[in-house]
């Protein structure tokens, strides 16, 4: 055996924080970019809200997939149906409550609104529990069966939303408040959109938050990147993993109300339209990174949003050109997670 | 022992399985006559195609543990080629071995680099990979319309000796009309037949046993000195190759190629069910699975429209048994075949077969 | 005599199909510090591995405090009061020196409630990590890499300790400051330490275990080992010298 010696005395001066710093430029970069081709300043305004919005909610969706594949290694290809759980769910309140929908209060939309992402949440988190115990556990470690056998659970969820709400489409009108537009200058910022942006930027500060100054959190990064390790230091990483499973699936409802009312349509497809977007996103942000996924979902969505407007036909594509793009950069990803 | 060497010595092992696999055959090569009707000789055509495609499928899931999601995609390509060079260069046999060949072409390229781009890491990362560009080519397919026919797809005219109208002899034999339609089906019949015996042929080859080799433990397998990238992605580039032909047969068919019937999603997991309910890595369940598949979804939607007419008073039940929510049974069918009985039916036969001949 | 705090006896541990220890029997006492050696691949890791309930005995009995911890879970092994080090350090790389201690104290619920004297103790081991306390500890060299896994280790009393290759790869400097900071650390719980260094361990060590092949083939007195230079070159080979 060879060994490498490592002459360095006890204190030598650290190598500079290496704070990877180029991907949280990207963002910026791209819309910059944009601006000239966009030509309009109006327009371009229009489209990086739209693109913001949608990717907050892209956001929702993809950050409990790569935390629950970083902390286990286990890929729900199932996630989508959570997002759909959550849109239908969400007609549970959003239906009946119709004059509160309706109604020209933004306090009567809110909360309307509030308390069917609340029971939404309560609804795919609990499924998450139950999906982790019955499909999820028996298949750790196992990589063919896991991606089998989600795919298979996806498949009956979507059934099963078939069953519970109807074969129908659900027409989902956004409260009345919510509807229309701010005019600013020359620029339209469509209101629901700006909410979106705020929701998403919610989720995102609680998210960092909790990983950065909570025990709980800082025990998920820990086991994202050396599971065992967390479990010689005595903490039971499964029911660590519960608790993400739960958090990421009750994530995906939220999205999934969010996304539901940003269609106004609900179909139960719903979710699995949004899964590969969701992927693309987790693999360009490098899986198991939330901050990558983040900055991931940005890109993804200001691209579609931009090319939809410069070049309909390379839309189609944008995000697959994007996902290549990065990985020919970075093969693992924006930023790639240690792995034991 | 003919048999013998056309099925490669891999023999199916069980008697069942043996009586199941001649029922298949025979009901397959003497559909035209004893099943007549449009519908079931349809279904039958369908199986045979199915056939390949899912074993090819097996190929890649069963022998190399590599999970793809851009098999549809390569029968697309096979489907699409086809069908726009008939409908392109006119009905003629040329324009049936140009647009195959510029299929296969194509899907090598593709398979080649998605293989090479991706292999080398995780399981995961391949199916999320393929996933994402197998949608992608959906997206463009029914996007570009000009070229593609968009949603609606194209319809096609096949070469002359392939058309329904025409006759190869005067004379009926078994009270059936020697026409284009039953010519299709042989070569459909008779093509799927030759890729099935092939691939049986791949997997025992010494190639094949490699495969496995990796399947089972991809770090042993390098350390005894395999590549396994590179068989990975050969493996990967002959399944796609053979999709392919799966798509160029089913055109020639259905004379008609659309992205609902060839691209979409669902296609897909109507593959992943069958290869894991008739049993992953055996190719013989490529034939039980999608034979038992395809007349599935052919009458037992039939029989549960008529067990949910029959609760209509109960409307969740009813809802349950809508012929619509087949696959809902099938999807919970997948999930427990796939914890219970990893191996599918031809797995179970033989696992019986064995038991039985060792008490 | 009384009876030792860690007992393996007649201990199997298959990897996937691979059979790796092949009856295992070792006794750490409640004082001092094991040395367990044996060449590479001799399955030193794999015992420390099995003790932890990171794989488990296929066969025989891990006994730790007078209980059967064979097949218990990892956490409830290390709950009950066993720190680990590992071969390859196990150091979260994202989060700071100071977060990686917090983690290793069980009984702490926010990072401000550490005990501030333990820590300046453990300080006066490895300077370094107070100088780098918020640092990433993936932007740490392998030498200060090691002090915060020995330190996590440390961080709050535990009953027994189990090192693994410390010095791998290390300055003979950092090295020397080990040998420091273990026999202070001795006197607090006992060791069980694995190396392949035995310029490292004769010092330290007091009793001492050789592995080859799976099994143990020798034990006894460090001292005794120290003094007897035929029966190391019979038990340990020439790899030894190499790696001094
Ligand atoms: N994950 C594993 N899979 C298969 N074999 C392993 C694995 N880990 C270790 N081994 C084998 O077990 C034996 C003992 O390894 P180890 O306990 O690490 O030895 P040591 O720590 O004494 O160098 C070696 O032959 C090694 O190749
Ligand atoms: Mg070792």
């Amino acid at each position: 055996m060879t060994k490498i010696l490592n002459v360095a005395p006890q204190d030598t001066a650290l190598p500079k924080v290496r704070v990877d710093m180029v991907p949280l430029l990207l963002v910026p970069v791209l819309a910059l970019l944009m601006l000239p081709l966009v030509g309009s300043f109006p327009t371009w305004v229009t489209l990086t809200v739209a693109g913001l919005a949608m990717g907050m909610m892209v956001f929702m969706m993809a950050s409990g997939l790569t935390l629950i594949f970083g902390l286990m290694d286990v890929l729900n290809f199932g996630h989508g149906a959570f997002v759909s759980v959550g849109a239908f769910t969400a007609t549970m309140v959003l239906l009946p409550m119709r004059s509160w929908v309706e109604a020209d209060s933004v306090w009567m939309n809110l909360s309307v609104v509030g308390m069917a992402i609340l029971l939404a949440m309560v609804v795919t988190g609990l499924l998450g529990w139950a999906f982790e115990r019955i499909i999820i556990r028996p298949v750790y470690g196992l990589h063919l069966k896991q991606i089998l056998i989600t795919m298979g659970g996806m498949i009956v969820a979507e059934q099963l939303i078939h069953v519970i709400w109807g074969a129908e489409q659900i027409p989902l009108p956004l409260p009345t408040t919510f509807r229309g537009a701010f005019i600013i200058g020359d620029a339209a910022l469509e209101k629901y959109r700006l909410i979106a942006v705020v929701v998403g930027l919610i989720v995102f500060v609680s998210m960092f938050l909790v990983l950065n100054r909570t025990k709980v959190g800082l025990l998920i990064r820990a086991g994202v990147e050396n599971g065992e390790m967390v479990e010689a230091l005595g903490y039971r990483i499964r029911t660590l993993f519960v608790g993400v499973f739960m958090a990421g699936s009750a994530l995906a409802g939220l999205g999934g109300v969010m996304w539901g009312l940003y269609k106004e349509t609900l179909t139960a497809t719903i979710g699995a339209e949004i899964t590969v977007l969701v992927f693309i996103v987790i693999i360009i942000g490098g899986l198991g990174s939330v901050g990558g996924c983040f900055i991931g979902a940005m890109l993804v969505a200001l691209a579609a949003n931009y090319a939809g407007f410069l070049a309909p036909k390379v839309a189609l594509v944008s995000d697959i050109l994007l996902m290549v793009t990065v990985l020919l950069w970075r093969p693992q990803g924006l930023y790639p997670v240690a792995k034991r | 022992m003919i048999i013998k060497t056309l099925l490669s010595g891999d023999l199916p092992r069980s008697r069942i399985l043996s009586a199941m696999l001649l029922a298949v055959l025979i009901g397959l090569i003497l559909a035209p006559f004893v099943f007549p009707g449009a519908r079931s000789l349809n279904v039958a055509a369908t199986i045979c195609v199915f056939v390949v495609l899912v074993a090819s499928y097996d190929l890649l899931l069963g022998y190399t543990g590599v999970v793809s999601f851009a098999h549809t995609m390569f029968y697309g390509i096979g489907a699409y080629g086809v069908g726009l060079a008939l409908n392109g260069m006119g009905p003629s046999w040329w324009a049936v071995f140009v647009g195959t060949s510029g299929a296969l072409a194509l899907s090598l390229v593709l398979a080649l680099v998605i293989g090479l781009f991706s292999l080398r890491v995780k399981a995961i990362f391949y199916a999320m990979i393929t996933l994402a560009v197998a949608s992608a080519f959906a997206v463009l397919a029914s996007q570009l319309s000009d070229f593609t026919g968009g949603e609606d797809g194209r319809t096609f005219r096949v070469p002359e000796m392939l058309q329904p109208g025409f006759r190869l002899l005067d004379t009926e034999i078994l009270g059936r009309a020697i026409d284009g339609k039953l010519i299709t089906y042989y070569l459909v019949f008779f093509s799927a037949l030759a890729l099935f015996l092939f691939m049986l042929r791949i997997v025992n080859s010494p190639f094949g046993r490699v495969l496995q080799a990796i399947r089972e433990n991809d770090f042993r397998a390098e350390a005894l000195g395999y590549r396994t990238v590179i068989y990975r992605t050969l493996a990967n580039c002959l399944g796609a190759l053979i999709a392919t032909l799966a798509g160029v047969l089913m055109a020639l068919w259905l004379r008609y190629v659309g992205p609902k019937t060839m691209l979409s999603f669902e296609v897909m997991t109507d593959i992943l069910l069958i290869v894991v309910i008739g049993g992953m890595g055996t190719v013989y369940g490529a034939v039980i699975g999608s034979a038992l598949f395809i007349l599935a979804q052919n009458y037992l939607q039939v029989m549960m429209g008529k067990a949910s007419v029959a609760m209509s008073g109960i409307p969740f039940l009813a809802n349950l048994f809508h012929p619509d929510r087949w696959l809902l049974w099938l999807g919970v069918l997948f999930v427990l075949s796939v914890y219970f009985f990893p191996t599918g039916i031809v797995g179970r036969l033989r696992a019986r077969a064995l038991t039985r001949e060792r008490p | 005599m009384s009876e030792p705090l860690l007992k393996l006896k007649g201990v199997h541990t298959h990897i996937g199909q691979y059979h790796i220890l092949q009856g295992v029997d070792l006794d750490v006492p409640r004082t001092g510090i094991t040395v367990l050696l044996g060449r590479n691949g001799a399955g030193k890791t794999t015992t420390l591995r099995t003790i932890l309930g990171l794989w488990h005995a296929s066969k025989g009995i891990v006994r730790y405090d007078g209980k059967d911890i064979t097949q218990s879970p990892t956490p409830d092994i290390a709950s009950a009061g066993i720190a680990y080090v590992p071969e390859s350090m196990g150091i979260f790389s994202d989060l700071t020196v100071r977060e990686n201690l917090f983690l290793a104290a069980r009984s702490v619920k926010s990072v401000g409630e550490m005990d501030e004297k333990r820590l300046e103790w453990i300080f006066g081991f490895f300077g370094a990590l107070k100088k780098f306390w918020n640092q990433p500890a993936g932007t740490l060299s392998g030498g200060q890499k090691q002090m915060v896994a020995i330190a996590r280790a440390i961080v709050e009393p535990r009953k027994l300790l189990l090192i693994d290759e410390p010095t791998k790869g290390l300055a003979p400097a950092i090295i020397q400051g080990m040998i420091a900071a273990f026999s202070e650390l001795k006197e607090t719980q006992p060791i069980l330490l694995v190396e392949q260094n035995f310029s490292f361990v004769s010092a330290l060590g007091d009793t001492v275990a050789v592995m080859d092949g799976g099994r143990i083939v020798h034990s006894g007195s460090m001292a005794e080992l120290a003094e007897d230079t035929d029966l190391q070159h019979q038990l340990l080979g020439l790899s030894l010298d190499a790696h001094q």
